[in-house]
């Protein structure tokens, strides 16, 4: 307990310490305002976003396909993961595209994607679906190799179904490496967004990144990164708190 | 009679095509009530024949009987326990002993009473709620013991459901399952490579061969309290038997 306490005030000591250094350092450092703004610089932009450029409306759109993408994104990737290891033909089959696809940096899909569907959401939910897909897919795909072979036995003995052994014993062994591969999944998933918005389009924080940039006003980029890390910030918070709840069976290590 | 062995031989196909004989034709008879222990040096095909009646592969040659009946897959007459315990680590105990009785069409209210009367048997009380990580090695083992008692199986197939325990838990825990067994009445066999725990609980003791496994001997143990190991321990006669197995697995000459 007391251990904890002394972690959470180590970590916001340091955070006041960054923000602290971040206000005084720049102006002490006579480094000029549009390469790196003060903490009360970006303070006074953020207020002239918010009133200005309409930046709830790009927050909104930024999070909202984030978290659609990533959604989209690691339910394909878990029901492929599964079929796949359900399948050692198939599985077989189709790894060397699998990995061939796993290794193209799928941002650079994003233009070809707005060549396809036009400056609109679809480019961007395409490019983060493409890569949430494949973090979900190689670990519930790794999970299912590794499902302990004497369970699975143990259920046949006790006459459980193909299916009924899927969803009593193989689901279940993989919901630790399905939430990891999610949780990376979620970090993947803001860049996704980031990227399609950058590449194309007049909405989002990627956009409002491309568009302060043109201007060289550094606060309004300095602005849209924290928002952006932000909002994979609670996704990833939120996966987190779900899977405490879903894995509650596992042993804590005490550290 | 409860599982005959009829001139059982199996082989497993290697990777170069040629085939490795793991059992050689093994005939044996268990009867109803009895409980029979199988032993050999590590490798001689005891997880084979127990692989092979709990139905998961079938014999080559031969044929394994369960109740007079072919076995030809999985069934209903037969329950197993491993090493590992093999509970599931996200069902609390009470849901891991019902876990056999799912897919059998049993209610819930009747399949959370019988698991309920097992874990008592197993002497479980009070911790139908928790979960596997927050028992000990012996207790999980109890735990699987009840879920192989709630599916009422005509045999139960122990393969060395003891040998990862620490020499006492194993002691105490013998102990409890000879009594349970012996009370359930359940025929069982008991694949293990402790030669005492061989003599300590079984009525009768079959000795395999090194690979291909063929039966060298067999042995009936003639001695009271079968039901308590603790107990039979304490007889002279434990270890004359213990010596018999010593001798017919040619242990003196290997270590020579």
């Amino acid at each position: 307990m007391l251990r904890t306490h002394a972690t959470k005030l180590t970590s916001a000591a340091i955070l006041i310490l960054v923000l602290v250094a971040w206000e005084v350092l720049p102006t002490a450092l006579d480094v000029p305002r549009f390469i790196i703004p003060t903490l009360s610089d970006s303070m006074i932009e953020l207020k002239r976003m918010w009133t200005n450029e309409g930046l709830l409306g790009h927050v909104t759109s930024t999070a909202l396909l984030t978290l659609i993408g990533f959604l989209i994104g690691s339910l394909l990737g878990a029901v492929m993961g599964y079929l796949l290891g359900m399948s050692t033909f198939w599985e077989k089959v189709l790894s060397p595209y699998i990995l061939a696809l796993q290794i193209a940096p799928k941002v650079a899909f994003a233009p070809l994607f707005i060549m396809w569907f036009g400056y609109n959401s679809m480019p961007k939910l395409l490019v983060t679906v493409l890569i949430v897909f494949f973090p979900v897919l190689v670990n519930v795909l790794q999970a299912m190799r590794t499902v302990d072979r004497d369970l699975v036995n143990l259920a046949r003995a006790y006459n459980l179904t193909r299916m009924g052994i899927f969803w009593k014993v193989e689901m279940p062994s993989t919901l630790p490496n399905l939430m990891a591969g999610l949780r990376i999944a979620s970090t993947l998933a803001v860049i996704g967004v980031t990227v399609g918005e950058l590449v194309g389009g007049n909405t989002g924080l990627g956009y409002l990144i491309s568009y302060g940039g043109g201007q060289a006003n550094a606060a309004m980029v300095f602005n849209a990164i924290i928002l952006l890390t932000v909002i994979g910030f609670v996704l990833y918070a939120a996966l987190e708190r779900i899977e405490e709840r879903v894995l509650h069976y596992l042993p804590k290590a005490d550290h | 009679m409860a599982l005959e062995f009829r001139h059982v031989s199996k082989s497993f196909g290697g990777r170069d095509g040629g085939s490795l004989l793991a059992v050689d034709d093994v005939s044996f008879r268990v009867e109803e009530g009895e409980f029979v222990s199988v032993v050999g040096p590590s490798g001689c095909g005891k997880s084979t024949i127990l692989s092979m009646t709990a139905g998961l592969y079938q014999p080559t040659e031969g044929e394994v009987l369960v109740s007079e009946e072919r076995v030809t897959g999985p069934n209903t007459h037969v329950g197993f326990m491993l090493q590992k315990d093999l509970l599931l680590p996200w069902r609390s105990i009470i849901h891991n002993i019902e876990f056999g009785l799912e897919s059998r069409g049993v209610p819930r209210a009747q399949r959370r009473e019988r698991a309920m009367r097992e874990l008592a048997h197993c002497h479980l009380e009070g911790f139908e709620n928790h979960f596997p990580y927050q028992l000990s090695g012996g207790m999980r083992q109890r735990a699987a013991l009840a879920r192989t008692l709630a599916i009422d199986p005509e045999i139960i197939l122990l393969d060395e459901p003891f040998s990862a325990l620490d020499a006492q838990t194993k002691l105490l825990l013998q102990n409890s399952f000879a009594g349970t067994i012996k009370e359930a009445g359940k025929t069982t066999l008991l694949i293990t490579h402790d030669l005492s725990e061989a003599v300590l609980m079984s009525d009768r003791i079959l000795v395999l061969s090194e690979r291909p496994g063929q039966i060298i001997a067999e042995i009936t143990v003639d001695l009271p309290h079968r039901d308590k190991p603790i107990k039979r321990r304490l007889m002279p006669e434990v270890g004359d038997y213990a010596a018999q197995l010593f001798k017919h697995l040619k242990l003196e000459e290997k270590a020579a």
